[in-house]
């Protein structure tokens, strides 16, 4: 059940000690405790603003971007990245809004997430088979996404968008008026995430890979194989993120989803998922959607510009990252 | 690569070294040929207007692309470029507006500073935290961004009038744009030099072998930070010419980031390091532009345009990788 030899266990015994040795092996639990720290300092700033209900609405938020960070965080495992996150998700999203009217809810979602496989597999195939750099590869995809989403935009202008009201329901609705729905989309996608990552021969091939990409060739593994499959499970998961996406804001749009390709990297990255490879986790990544979130609401309500809140982001990556690499090179 | 197909080579002669040594560029100029060739027969008014309307055009992703390829040679990759250009073009517009001719000396001098700072800082975080260069940019990207942002919050600023006339019209003959001969004084005067020293063999080191070229004594992290200075140097004259070209600082950044790598790797540069030059990825930089002009002459939808720009970045770097594939196992 440990996995190859060589392969890093992530689910090894504690044993190491203090606070480094728990941001290495149990990065969890310390982000759990900046997240209590956050909340405690929007209470403080602004004690009336924490209630059940400002909760939801946090939820509702961080379910979509942690969703796009777990993208992150299963090609990080491997080595790679996926910065088409954005595009596909926004396509995903724009196309159901488009096609709802003409084919119903059903087959348009199942058009919608047809288009984000294919855009995945010909991404799976560019970094699986010909090598490209996953950056490169993903940059350039979210590209060709965005310009044939664009094209589609000016086919459909005539006949008008709408967010269908099942899509605004799952996004922004809840149930028993306390518990966000997206949760029902969002919980079995996790678990699904979190089973394949730990109990299943793929899950453990994608550390393999990440870790020594070398040695898991010699062991057999066929990385080209892997490496496709794993970039459609991306594309799907970021057109599923679209869904809520969409039903969360109510907009249709190309460009919806832009904004949270970064936030997405920083969740997994906050989250102590290693973009060189082999090492990480879903637990951690959700944690670092909801520290997102939360932190954006601390800006907000301190009254920071949206600048101020891209410099504190990109400032906040390259801190937590080196933090991690500073506490796991010296292992 | 160059140990043992060195004996074989050294067996030919001259002029059969230099071509084998330089397919790519001599590739690179028959499709630069092939391409003007079209682009007249398409568009039989392409002229002069056309061609210094192309120095012009060139020139951000040009500087960008220089920036780039100094990176990436030394084992890096700058994925802010696009920020620091964006940041260093409303600085400039920001400090221009309603000052004289002559402060506007001053403030191309700042710029200019600003560019190696910001160079700088990338550089040291990328080697003091032991970061992934690419994550680090990336990062720095918002950063520098979020700063432009600051300084401008939408489009404005001015361009001092000296500036303007720097790049615009042509110089000596009609057929020579006045944009192309700053943009080669400039490489002239800042990468000839490096690249003939120390500095310039160090980054080539570090980026074909960093620990071989750490053994034989070169100071690593300096080197590294010292390239990211010079891209920085390089992107903020990138962000001074887009304010040149435009007469205004716009906050939000080009597509210059991504394009600067497409054009790295078309010029030949490989993207693990220690390869290429300058003077392929600036042949590079005009074959993608005038690709895009090609297109607009056909009529051709600018969303489409988008879709062939990624579809042209994914194929070069294909080509190069699986190149570089059969070159390591042959």
């Amino acid at each position: 059940m440990s996995g190859l030899a060589g392969t890093p266990d992530v689910h090894a015994p504690i044993r190491s000690e203090g606070l480094r040795g728990l941001l290495r092996d149990r990065p969890i639990i310390p982000l759990v405790g900046l997240l209590i720290l956050l909340v405690g300092a929007i209470w403080l700033v602004k004690p009336a603003s924490v209630t059940p209900s400002w909760a939801g609405v946090i939820i509702r938020q961080a379910i979509p971007l942690s969703i796009l960070a777990a993208c992150q965080t299963i090609t990080f495992l491997t080595g790679g990245i996926d910065l088409s996150v954005g595009a596909v998700a926004s396509m995903t999203g724009f196309f159901v809004a488009t096609l709802v009217g003409h084919l119903g809810l059903g087959p348009s979602l199942a058009i919608a997430l047809s288009a984000a496989a294919l855009a995945g597999l010909i991404t799976g195939i560019g970094v699986g088979v010909f090598r490209v750099h996953p950056l490169i590869m993903t940059l350039g995809m979210s590209l060709i996404v965005l310009g044939l989403s664009n094209v589609w935009q000016l086919i459909m202008v005539q006949t008008g968008a709408g967010v269908p009201k099942e899509l605004r329901w799952v996004g922004s609705g809840s149930i028993a008026d306390i518990i966000p729905a997206s949760l029902l989309v969002w919980t079995p996608i996790m678990v699904l995430l979190l089973l394949m990552l730990r109990r299943t021969g793929y899950g453990r091939l994608l550390y393999a890979i990440g870790d020594n990409p070398v040695a898991s060739r010699l062991a057999g593994a066929r990385s080209w194989q892997v490496l496709v499959v794993l970039y459609v499970i991306s594309a799907l998961l970021a057109g599923i993120a679209g869904f809520l996406w969409a039903g969360l804001t109510n907009v249709a749009n190309v460009n919806l989803v832009d904004s949270s390709v970064l936030p997405s990297v920083a969740a997994a990255v906050i989250g102590g998922t290693s973009i060189m490879g082999g090492r990480g986790g879903i637990g951690g990544t959700i944690v670092g959607a909801l520290i997102l979130t939360v932190l954006s609401s601390l800006l907000t309500v301190l009254g920071f510009p949206e600048a101020v809140r891209q410099i504190f982001f990109g400032a906040i990556i390259v801190a937590v990252a080196a933090a991690y690499t500073r506490v796991t090179a010296e292992s | 690569m160059t140990a043992a197909p060195a004996v074989a080579v050294a067996r030919e002669s001259a002029i059969v070294t230099t071509l084998r040594r330089n397919t790519w560029l001599v590739g690179l100029l028959g499709l630069l040929s092939a391409l003007l060739v079209f682009t007249k027969l398409i568009n039989p008014g392409y002229d002069l207007t056309g061609v210094q309307n192309l120095g012009i055009s060139i020139l951000p992703l040009a500087l960008a692309t220089v920036a780039q390829a100094i990176v990436v040679i030394s084992g890096g990759i700058d994925l802010s470029l696009g920020s620091i250009m964006a940041l260093t073009s409303v600085v400039a517009a920001a400090q221009m507006k309603g000052q004289s001719e002559e402060f506007a000396i001053v403030v191309v001098l700042g710029v200019m500073l600003l560019g190696i700072v910001i160079g700088a800082v990338n550089g040291g975080l990328a080697v003091f935290t032991r970061v992934p260069d690419i994550v680090v940019t990336l990062a720095m990207s918002f950063v520098w961004a979020g700063f432009a942002l600051l300084v401008l919050q939408r489009p404005g600023g001015a361009s001092a009038q000296w500036l303007k006339d720097l790049l615009s019209g042509s110089l000596f003959s009609d057929w020579i744009p006045r944009a192309a001969v700053v943009l080669i004084v400039v490489v002239a005067v800042v990468w000839i030099p490096v690249s003939r020293s120390r500095l310039g063999l160090s980054i080539y080191a570090i980026g074909s072998n960093r620990l071989a070229a750490f053994r034989s004594g070169v100071a690593v992290g300096r080197t590294r930070i010292s390239a990211y200075i010079l891209a920085g140097l390089f992107a903020a004259l990138g962000g001074i010419s887009l304010t040149a070209t435009t007469g205004i600082g716009t906050p939000v950044p080009g597509p210059y980031t991504l394009n600067s790598v497409a054009a790295v790797v078309l010029g030949g540069v490989s993207l693990a390091g220690g390869r290429g030059g300058i003077f392929g990825p600036l042949v590079a930089v005009i074959i993608l532009q005038l690709i895009r002009t090609d297109m607009t002459f056909m009529n051709m939808n600018t969303n489409l345009a988008t879709v062939v720009q990624g579809v042209i970045l994914i194929g070069v770097v294909m080509i190069g990788s699986v190149l570089e594939i059969r070159r390591t196992r042959p």
